[in-house]
Order: structure tokens, then C-alpha cells, then sequence
């Protein structure tokens, strides 16, 4: 593996001799390599940016990407939220009032909240809505040598590009997810409560009785798993979306920005069942 | 025998199968103009970015003051950059900030200086530039030839002891192609300033170098002065005089084929001799 001023990451081609059964596995074998080196690159990348943060002249750039990703997400967010409490609240009844005990509704819906629906959407939502800003603008900057102009400015790229949209993420993510649980308990409550005439008192009662301090701190460690997962895939993404080998110039920024949407996904809900499992 | 401040030796440099840099050896030396020229597409781009550091070769050692670049620490290279600009030939200004924050942007990212201090620095090279009517537009709001000048701004406002530009006169008008040439030749005069130019401007940009470099098949084909390479035997030379006589002979007032050839193919010594 090299790595040169423009950060880019080469394998070099084994030459394979003679013949034999290996030239069959070969591409396995190179895709397994070219996984395990992304992955690497991945994790020094999102180490030397999170360092990045504590660096001089850095509040006031996260304080502009906390607004760029919390704040202007934050009706999306919410009205997310809203209609996912509203739908649980009515899936909820329904079951519920199959077996009697309609009386937990309160209870079921914050839960499930707090504990999964809250932190998996919120970082879905932020993904959709903000982490693919950050790739197309992190790849346009990088196409048109932006980045490049930063280094030669002796202006590290790490610390001025990634290190405040991770930070900001960091910020965002556990605060979003609150407004997401809150919303969401409210919406539970408009369709619980509102609508179908389950008792007030009962269901703010039920979820002061059942959810724990371990519930909310649960949640909130999954946001921040998701904030860092999301911030590092989007921003790795952008970065080096000049060394993708498929495309080349705003055709790499748009399959880019796609394959930092699809990852970010994914890794989300394999990352939750893996904190879920390891919280429980 | 002068040292060097920037030496190449046997710097090779392919991507994918194209080889880009096979083995070029060179030398820039201190309060010179040095002009690389050479074929679009021959490399001279990627020569320039592996004086900043922006590419890695593949083989061969780049020498900084006589030490290889590749066995100083961090923060010595360090050292090195702080003096280095680079004008970049797409000029690469941030297109989300205005032209004032672009040029004071690697004082306030790269310095200590107070806020007043950056603003008194930019708006002097604003001035120079004559780029003060379009302080607060964005690079996009702006013709090719005032984006290459406030490239030109932000490179410079750093009084840095070197200055790599890669084509900057590409764009400009005659009369601010000469302003350039003349600042870049003014700023050696004053301040001792090493350049190195990547331009196509020619003959222009040989009257202010002191050497010119060419670039041909991966290698530095010649280096010498401007005198030099007009006796310079190359093939391209002669391919290059071809151009020049056809666009000569579809011209149809004498006067112009004299002037184009008093322009292009004259050579120093046979404009000494025409000028006795």
C-alpha cells in the first residue's frame, strides 16, 4: 500500500505465475483486499480527523456545520418522528387491545423509541438529508482541487473539511435524536390518547414507570455510534472520490455520494444490532 | 559550482500504465525564473505538484536545499512548504467564499496574524491586482481571466519565497498578461522571489526567465536560456517552425508574414544582426 500527497491508496497487482487454480480466486481475493484496505483507511482517516478537532481556530467552522447538520435537519427530523410515534401509537393499540392491556401503550411507544426507532431513524434521516451534502460537497472540493489548494496553503484538509462535520455530528445526532423520542412520544400520544381514548393520566403514568435512565443512556450511545459511522463513510466517501475507478470527475461525485447514502444505511442497522446486543 | 534550491534526480512518476515522468533530472535554482515548457498533456503539471508535495514519485529523490525531501521530518518539510506557493492552473478558488475571504483565507488558516493585519494584506494585493470592484463577488460571479487573478492574489499574499504557477497568464488579456509578467519579473527584482512558471505563452514568458526548462517524453529534454534554446535542435523545434510557416504562408499581406516570423522564428542572434 502507498500513500502519496493526494492521499491516494494503491494496491499493488500481485503477478501471478503458472498455472493453476488462482487466477479464479483472484478476483475474490483482490476485493477481499481492496474491503480490508477501505476499511483500514476508513479508520485512520475518521482517528486522524476526530484528533483534528481539538486543534486551534475550530469552533467557530463546527458551530456553521452544527447548523448546517442539526439545525436545518431539524423539522425533518421532527416531522419524521411525529408520524412514526403516530404509526406506533396505532400499531400499538391495536395489539395491545388485543390482549387487554392498552393501558402500556405509553410505555411500548417510548420504548421503543428511545431504545430503537429514535436513534436508527434520526441517523437515517441526517444520512439522507445531510450526510450527502457532505459527500457531493467534500467531492466537488476534491475534483476541482480545493483540497489540493488547502494543502499547498499549508492548510490541513483534515482539520478544515472532515474534523468540524464529524464534531458537528457528534453534537447533532444525540440532540436530534431527543427531539426525535419527544416528538414521537407526542405523536404516540395524539393518536393514544387523542384519537382512541386511552387514558391521559395512564399513558404519561406507564412511561415514567417503565423507562429507565439505562433506556435514554442506551439511546444515546447509539447515536453516537451512528454520528461517527455516518460522518466518517460520508466524508471518506467525498475525500477520495477521485480515486474511484468506476467514473471519473461529477459522474465520481454522484456514485460517490450514492454509495455514501446506501453504506451509511447499511452500517446503521448492522451497527445497532451489534450495540443492541452488546448494551442488553 | 551554485547549489541548487530545488533539485529532481531520476524522478519517475506513471499513472496506471501511462508513464508520465521517466527519470527527469532538474535543477531550480535560487531568485530565478525558470519556465517549463513543453506539449499539453507532457506532464508539466505533475512535475510542478511534486515540488509541493502534491504527488509523490515513484522513483527517484527530490533534493530541497540539497536535502531529499523524502528523509526530512514532518515538521522540517514543514518548513520548506511554509515558503512554497502554488497558483493552480484551474486557479481551485473555494467558490462558496467571496474573493476577499479566498485571498485572506491562508492567513487566517496558516498564520497568527490579528484580523486587522490580514485585512490591510489583502486589500493591498486587492489593489495590486485590481481586483477591488469585485471583493465581495464569488469566483463563479467572475470572468476566467479575474479568477486567475485573484488566484494570482492568493498565492502571493503570503510573500512566499517561492511561487509555483502553473499557467498563469493562460486567459488573460494582452494587457494583463504583460501586467502579470511584469509583476512576477518586479517581484524578483524587489524581493529575491524564486518562480517557476508553467506557461505556453511563448515567446512572451522567455523574455522574463532566466532558464527554461522542456519537457519531452517524460524527460527534461533541455535546459539552458532562451538564447540557448533557439539553437536548441529538436524535433519539436522544427515542428513548431512547420506551424508557423503554414499559418505564414495562408497570410496574405507580407507585412504579417514578417511580423509573425520577427515574432516566432527569429532567433536572438539573427534579431542582433537584423537590428545592426
Amino acid at each position: 500500500m502507498k500513500v502519496d500527497g493526494q492521499n491516494s491508496v494503491r494496491i499493488e497487482e500481485p503477478k501471478m505465475t503458472g498455472n493453476s487454480i488462482l487466477p479464479f480466486f483472484h478476483p475474490f481475493g483482490k476485493g477481499a483486499m481492496n474491503v480490508i484496505n477501505n476499511l483500514g483507511a476508513a479508520a485512520i482517516f475518521s482517528g486522524l480527523a476526530f484528533q483534528r478537532i481539538f486543534r486551534p481556530k475550530q469552533f467557530r467552522k463546527i458551530m456553521q456545520q452544527v447548523f448546517y447538520i442539526g439545525a436545518k435537519s431539524s423539522n425533518i427530523v421532527m416531522l419524521i418522528g411525529l408520524f412514526t410515534g403516530m404509526v406506533i401509537g396505532l400499531q400499538l393499540y391495536y395489539t395491545l387491545t388485543k390482549v387487554g392491556s392498552e393501558g402500556f401503550l405509553g410505555s411500548v411507544v417510548a420504548l421503543s423509541l428511545i431504545r430503537e426507532l429514535g436513534p436508527v431513524l434520526t441517523a437515517i434521516m441526517i444520512t439522507a438529508r445531510a450526510g450527502s451534502a457532505m459527500t457531493a460537497e467534500i467531492g466537488f472540493l476534491r475534483i476541482s482541487e480545493q483540497i489540493d489548494a488547502l494543502y499547498t496553503m499549508r492548510i490541513d484538509p483534515l482539520r478544515y473539511v472532515i474534523s468540524p462535520r464529524i464534531a458537528a455530528s457528534i453534537i447533532s445526532f444525540p440532540v436530534l435524536t431527543a427531539f426525535f423520542d419527544l416528538i414521537g412520544i407526542l405523536g404516540g400520544y395524539l393518536t393514544g390518547v387523542v384519537l382512541l381514548g386511552v387514558n391521559k393520566g395512564t399513558y404519561f403514568y406507564r412511561i415514567h414507570a417503565y423507562v429507565e435512565m439505562t433506556d435514554i443512556r442506551d439511546g444515546f450511545i447509539k447515536s453516537l455510534v451512528f454520528a461517527l459511522l455516518v460522518s466518517t463513510i460520508c466524508c471518506y466517501q467525498g475525500y477520495f472520490a477521485h480515486l474511484r475507478t468506476d467514473s471519473y470527475g461529477s459522474k465520481s461525485i454522484s456514485l460517490s455520494t450514492t454509495s455514501a447514502v446506501v453504506l451509511s444505511c447499511v452500517m446503521v442497522l448492522i451497527a445497532d444490532y451489534a450495540v443492541t446486543s452488546l448494551l442488553m | 559550482m551554485e547549489m541548487s534550491l530545488i533539485e529532481f534526480r531520476g524522478i519517475t512518476k506513471r499513472f496506471h500504465d501511462k508513464t508520465v515522468l521517466d527519470g527527469a533530472d532538474l535543477k531550480i535554482y535560487e531568485n530565478q525564473i525558470t519556465t517549463i515548457i513543453g506539449k499539453s498533456g507532457s506532464g508539466k503539471s505533475v512535475l510542478l505538484k511534486h515540488i509541493i508535495g502534491l504527488i509523490s514519485p515513484d522513483q527517484g529523490t527530490i533534493l530541497f536545499r540539497g536535502k531529499p525531501v523524502n528523509d526530512m521530518s514532518k515538521k522540517d518539510w514543514d518548513g520548506c512548504r511554509q515558503q512554497i506557493s502554488y497558483m493552480f492552473q484551474n486557479n481551485a478558488l473555494f467558490d462558496s467564499m467571496t474573493v476577499f475571504e479566498n485571498i485572506a483565507l491562508p492567513l487566517q488558516e496558516a498564520t497568527d496574524l490579528k484580523k486587522k493585519e490580514i485585512e490591510k494584506r489583502v486589500m493591498s494585493r486587492l489593489e495590486q491586482m485590481e481586483l477591488t470592484d469585485v471583493i465581495h463577488k464569488y469566483p463563479s460571479e467572475l470572468s476566467g481571466g479575474t479568477q486567475k487573478r485573484a488566484a494570482l492574489a492568493r498565492a502571493l499574499v503570503t510573500d512566499p519565497a517561492i511561487v509555483l504557477f502553473d499557467e498563469p497568464t493562460t486567459g488573460q488579456d494582452p494587457i494583463r498578461k504583460n501586467a502579470i509578467l511584469s509583476m512576477i519579473a518586479h517581484y524578483r527584482k524587489q524581493f529575491g522571489f524564486t518562480a517557476v512558471l508553467v506557461s505556453h505563452d511563448i515567446p512572451d514568458v522567455f523574455f522574463i526567465s532566466d532558464r527554461v526548462l522542456f519537457l519531452w517524453g517524460g524527460k527534461i529534454a533541455f535546459h539552458g536560456t532562451y538564447e540557448e534554446l533557439s539553437r536548441f535542435n529538436h524535433p519539436i523545434m522544427q515542428e513548431f517552425k512547420k506551424s508557423i510557416e503554414d499559418l505564414s504562408n495562408e497570410l496574405p499581406e507580407p507585412l504579417h508574414r514578417e511580423m509573425l516570423r520577427f515574432r516566432y522564428v527569429l532567433t536572438p542572434d539573427e534579431i542582433k544582426e537584423v537590428r545592426l
